[in-house]
């Protein structure tokens, strides 16, 4: 037993390697993403040289906005093991309303953002109070306040539309304007992402939302207040779709009761290629908004490439596929290079 | 081995105490008037069979349960904590028995998760988490990268980070449940010589272990618990593992025991040098009609990694299984229940029952196809031979049709015991069948293993139960680091002999 005590490190001298495996692996998600993306844009452009002109480029840009704002707000709430399948509903319902709100008076930009916003908001705590104090499944709660706000939506607007001559100028100019050259729109959507990484990697309570998707026990005996951290994440997802229900509006200036509708499978399928585990702990909001700018690129790409519309859901759908296909393989060969590995630690000590 | 306890003079007071501690689950009274004290420098011992309490009093102390009444004394006065995060911050740091990491973080984050040290703006001062975690590392005497994820470390590497935790807060209390049960001798001396550092340091530890001399070894005191109640609390000097084995069972092990003699039949089961990389190898052994077969060995030894491979669970790398005589097919539970395996798996809340479905559709659920026509269930078939069934096994239940849930642990198992035997299995395999069981119920159950094989079947028990191995088994293989490093006949089969086994300690010369 005293001569045990001369090789307490023998276990542990793999760790450099396994620790590059791991890492190589996560920021290959991310660099095969950008690779595809520049494959396609390249493609697609010297197929047709007017799809990266100013206009080209600016349109990809606005298109992406929205979808990127979703997609980060999604991606904190997958990463503590849920989901917000609301997102769609929240945004239509948002666009409507600041829409009815605005329509023939002269409110301001800020108002509108600030209405959007606490609609989403609302729409997340109720979401939240039953996802984390309720205890009932994520997708079962999402999915039921998909339908009643969309409903809700529905009954409201009645049919109607509210055109873009009846929206206040400065809101419209939101939607269209820009500063050197650059939307706004995309600029808020960037604004809002580097936020969100920061404050997920550099903030308590950031870090404990990986902590609850990465092992929920442990997060609870390490003390995470996991509810209202949960919560937090939903509130969050909705303040962002209701935010992104505004700029809706100042985007299209015409809205009518079913905005979005469906667009909540999609933000799933971005963060879900931009390499967010769907069962939670991993991933980073910089993969989702790239898994997010991939499938708008895809969608005008195509568009562009003359193919049917058809093929862009099919070729959303096949990327899902391959993208959880890839994870759940890495996760296997990994767990068995580890297990491997360590069985030789165990003979070899 | 046995290293003297410095006597310190007059004694400090308790730094964590409980008082008159009780706590129910539902009907199950899991700890009923506990009493315990721990002193600052001093390793405690808290000793009982499974199922004595032990747990639910270490999560007590770790904030996790509230007693529902009784008194948790932290420094003389009594506290109230509200969750993990209050006992943490009260100095308490709790190694449970499977660490609780988070796999997807690395090691310096799961360190410091929930309390890492800040700079301005609240934001995490995440070179001086590294920097801390590297400096734990250094006087823990291990090289762990702080940045490596924590996915993929060994048991022993998972354990050190824990202790890093408790010493990264200063904890004054360190409880360890169980924490030897998975490691080599190597380690174990290890985390000892890091335990001892912090007793000496002034810590306060409370340890559990079923190795009776790794108790003797580091504690100086113990506390006995017995089916939820306290027993005594003594000092360990001039008691032998006889006394304390004699004070957590409390009464004759024959009666727990009943161990018919039996005639042994032919080959049912047979292992042929089954092995899964990295997890087993090599495993070979016979179960023959009429005997029941003991797998023992330490926690992580890969003992149900061979009964899941056996089953057809998981697909062994290399070897086979024959049942009676004809080679089955691998990674086909289906084909192993054709063939007459059973198994009753370990965790039956998770593996073994349907928790909101009826007892008596539990029952049915292997033999679905033997209960109906064209696919169709016929109920009353299903009603019968689950009444039939719970009249052998004597299962307490009120209706048929009351969902499993709210039967206590020994019922339930009882229930999977039914759905397994309804198949008619010629091998049943079963994994800690009495785990969570109280005493009562634990007998009834090894009645019944007892009266299966006397009636012809095979069962290979796999048990991490020393007294239940040597009580009911007429042969014990033990397994150690994924290997069978003995077979050992009933007559020879003692706790040395299975534990030095189960260690490894006489195959380490070799190796």
């Amino acid at each position: 037993m005293t001569t045990a005590l001369d090789e307490p490190t023998t276990t542990t001298r793999d760790d450099g390697s396994a620790r590059s495996l791991v890492d190589t692996v996560f920021r290959a998600r991310e660099i095969s993403i950008a690779g595809a993306l520049a494959l396609l844009v390249l493609g697609t452009w010297i197929s047709n040289p007017r799809f990266l002109d100013d206009q080209g480029v600016k349109d990809l840009l606005l298109n992406a906005s929205i979808l990127v704002l979703l997609a980060v707000g999604q991606s904190v709430v997958v990463v503590t093991r849920n989901i917000d399948l609301s997102v769609g509903s929240v945004v239509g319902l948002s666009a409507f309303a600041c829409g009815k709100f605005v329509a023939g008076t002269d409110h301001g930009v800020l108002t509108v953002l600030l209405l959007g916003t606490a609609l989403g908001v609302l729409c997340g705590l109720v979401s939240g109070t039953l996802v984390s104090f309720g205890r009932v499944p994520a997708l079962v709660v999402t999915l039921g306040m998909l339908y009643i706000i969309q409903g809700f939506d529905y009954w409201w607007a009645h049919g109607e539309q509210i055109g873009a001559a009846e929206v206040p100028q400065p809101v419209l100019d939101l939607g269209s304007g820009s500063v050197l050259g650059v939307p706004y729109l995309p600029l808020i959507a960037f604004a809002l992402l580097a936020a969100t990484a920061y404050y997920l990697r550099a903030y308590r309570s950031g870090r404990e939302l990986y902590a609850i998707g990465s092992n929920p026990e442990a997060a609870r005996l390490a003390g995470v207040p996991i509810r209202r951290r949960v919560l937090g994440a939903y509130a969050f997802s909705g303040a962002v779709a209701g935010f992104a229900g505004a700029l809706w509006l100042a985007r299209f200036g015409t809205v009518v009761a079913d905005n979005a509708h469906g667009w909540e499978l999609t933000v799933v399928s971005a963060v879900v290629v931009g390499g967010v585990a769907i069962t939670g702990g991993t991933g980073t909001v910089w993969g989702a908004a790239l898994g997010a700018l991939l499938l708008t690129t895809i969608g005008s790409a195509l568009v562009v490439l003359k193919v049917d519309a058809f093929w862009q859901g099919a070729i959303t759908g096949a990327l899902l596929l391959a993208a959880i296909s890839v994870d759940r393989i890495v996760t296997l060969r990994m767990t068995a290079a580890l297990r491997k590995r360590s069985a030789r630690h165990g003979n070899g000590a | 081995m046995n290293e003297p306890v410095p006597e310190t003079g007059p004694r400090p007071a308790p730094v964590l105490a409980l008082k008159d501690v009780s706590k129910s689950f539902g009907a199950v009274r899991a700890l009923r008037d506990v009493s315990l004290q721990l002193f600052p420098g001093e390793a405690h011992a808290l000793a009982g069979e499974n199922g004595a309490g032990k747990s639910t009093l270490i999560k007590t102390l770790a904030g996790v349960h509230r007693p529902d009444s009784g008194e948790v004394l932290v420094d003389g006065e009594p506290v109230v904590f509200h969750g993990p995060a209050d006992a943490r911050d009260a100095g308490i740091a709790v190694i449970y028995q499977e660490p609780t990491l988070f796999p997807d973080l690395s090691i310096a984050e799961n360190i410091f998760m929930g309390r890492q040290p800040r700079r301005s703006l609240g934001r995490i001062d995440r070179r001086a988490v590294r920097e801390t975690t590297a400096a734990l590392m250094k006087r823990l005497g291990v090289e762990l990268d702080p940045d490596r994820s924590a996915r993929g470390l060994s048991i022993a590497d998972q354990q050190i980070v824990e202790i890093a935790k408790a010493l990264s807060f200063e904890a004054r209390v360190l409880i360890m449940d169980e924490p030897t049960a998975a490691l080599t001798g190597s380690e174990t001396a290890r985390l000892f010589s890091v335990v001892r550092t912090l007793r000496a340091e002034g810590a306060a530890v409370l340890f559990i272990s079923h190795r009776l001399e790794e108790i003797f070894e580091l504690c100086r005191r113990v506390t006995i618990l017995r089916d939820g109640r306290w027993i005594s609390s003594r000092p360990l000097a001039g008691l032998t593992e006889d006394d304390l084995v004699r004070a957590m069972v409390g009464r004759d092990l024959g009666e727990l025991y009943p161990k018919q003699g039996t005639d042994v039949g032919e080959t049912a089961l047979s292992v042929r040098r089954l092995t899964r990389e990295g997890v087993f190898r090599d495993v070979c052994f016979d179960v023959r009609r009429g005997e029941i077969v003991a797998l023992a060995g330490l926690v992580g030894a890969g003992r149900s990694e061979v009964a899941q491979a056996v089953f057809g669970v998981d697909r062994a790398d290399a070897g086979e299984v024959l049942v009676n005589g004809r080679a089955l097919p691998g990674g086909s539970p289906t084909a192993a229940m054709a063939a007459g395996l059973a198994l009753v798996p370990e965790d039956r809340r998770q593996r073994g029952l349907v928790m909101d479905m009826s007892i008596e559709r539990n029952i049915a659920l292997t033999g679905l196809g033997r209960l109906g026509r064209c696919g169709l269930v016929r109920r009353a078939l299903e009603r019968g031979r689950a009444a039939d069934w719970a009249v052998r096994l004597q299962l307490k239940y009120n209706r048929l049709a009351d969902p499993v849930g709210v039967l206590s642990g020994g019922n339930q198992q009882k229930v999977v015991l039914a759905k397994w035997l309804a198949t008619e299995p010629v091998v049943l395999i079963v994994d800690e069948p009495t785990r969570g069981i109280d005493v009562g119920t634990k007998a009834e159950v090894h009645r019944l293993l007892s009266s299966l094989a006397a009636e012809g079947l095979a069962v290979l028990m796999i048990s991490s139960d020393l007294p239940e191995v040597l009580g009911m088994a007429d042969r014990v293989l033990v397994m150690h680091e994924g290997r069978l490093t003995a077979e050992i006949p009933r007559s020879e089969a003692t706790e040395e002999s299975v534990m030095t086994a189960a260690t490894g300690r006489d195959t380490k010369a070799a190796a």
